[in-house]
């Protein structure tokens, strides 16, 4: 798995390449924690090239929603969610949890 | 098709490896293909987690028998019993506040296969205790 961040004005961009299973899913934890501990809520974390997610990644990404929303300061917000990953989300429950945006443009133009 | 491999997480993607090979065999579509690998990853981590109790302390053993109509993958450990009954389900509805994210592995195993089985066999003579999942993906409701 290969994780690249990148700074926006209003927003951070977090992209993943991979699988986020349970060997993965802390290292994708690790990242948005740099994020978060610096104060930066505000998260696109774009999924094009996400292979296949676990509940472990699926785990991160719930708490970092949690964190991100205290407050009202900020988001995570998913971009470009492959179909079967979404499928997982829509079988854990996720949908109502999250935004969902078809193109990196409009999830980072969101905020 | 059998294998046996360190409980570690890093061999999780080896052992989907074996899986998706079987599935192809069958003839299992992408979907169907998925729902296997969601299934052995989240049992798999199980195994490490709850039956180990962390990585390096024992060996799952992967079985794959490819048929006809169906995949049947089996696997073992010789961790701790496991007993599915213990394990709550998650609350899928819940608001963000509230959300759970424990049991929802076992949660997807039983929702993405179609036949899930728990054994637990206790140590007998020179046989270690085992616990055996054996789960079956049917073809024709893979679609």
């Amino acid at each position: 798995m290969e994780i690249n961040t990148t700074q926006y004005k209003h927003c951070d961009l977090v992209k993943v390449v991979g699988r986020v299973d349970s060997a993965t899913a802390p290292q994708l934890g690790d990242a948005l924690h740099v994020l978060t501990d610096d104060g930066r809520f505000k998260i696109v974390l774009d999924m094009t090239d996400v292979t296949y997610v676990s509940s472990a990644g699926l785990r991160v990404m719930i708490d970092t929603q949690k964190t991100c929303r205290q407050l009202s300061r900020g988001e995570l917000v998913l971009a470009c969610v492959p179909q079967r990953i979404y499928e997982t989300f829509d079988l854990a429950g996720f949908l109502p949890l999250f935004k969902f945006f078809d193109n990196i443009t409009a999830a980072v133009g969101s905020f | 098709m059998t294998a046996s491999y360190p409980a570690r997480f890093e061999n999780l993607a080896r052992i989907i490896g074996l899986v998706t090979q079987a599935a192809e065999i069958v003839g299992l579509n992408e979907k169907a293909t998925y729902a296997v690998q969601i299934a052995v990853d989240e049992a798999c981590t199980n195994i490490i987690e709850h039956a180990y109790h962390g990585e390096g302390n024992g060996n799952i053993e992967c079985t794959c028998i490819p048929d006809q109509d169906k995949l049947t993958i089996i696997l073992r450990d010789q961790g701790q019993a496991f007993d599915p009954n213990g394990i709550p389900l998650p609350d899928t509805t819940a608001c963000l506040e509230d959300r759970h994210t424990g049991g929802l592995g076992l949660y997807f195993i039983k929702k993405l296969m179609d036949k899930v089985v728990f054994e637990f066999c206790p140590s007998n003579g020179s046989q270690k205790a085992t616990n055996t999942l054996t789960m079956t993906k049917r073809k024709e409701t893979s679609a």
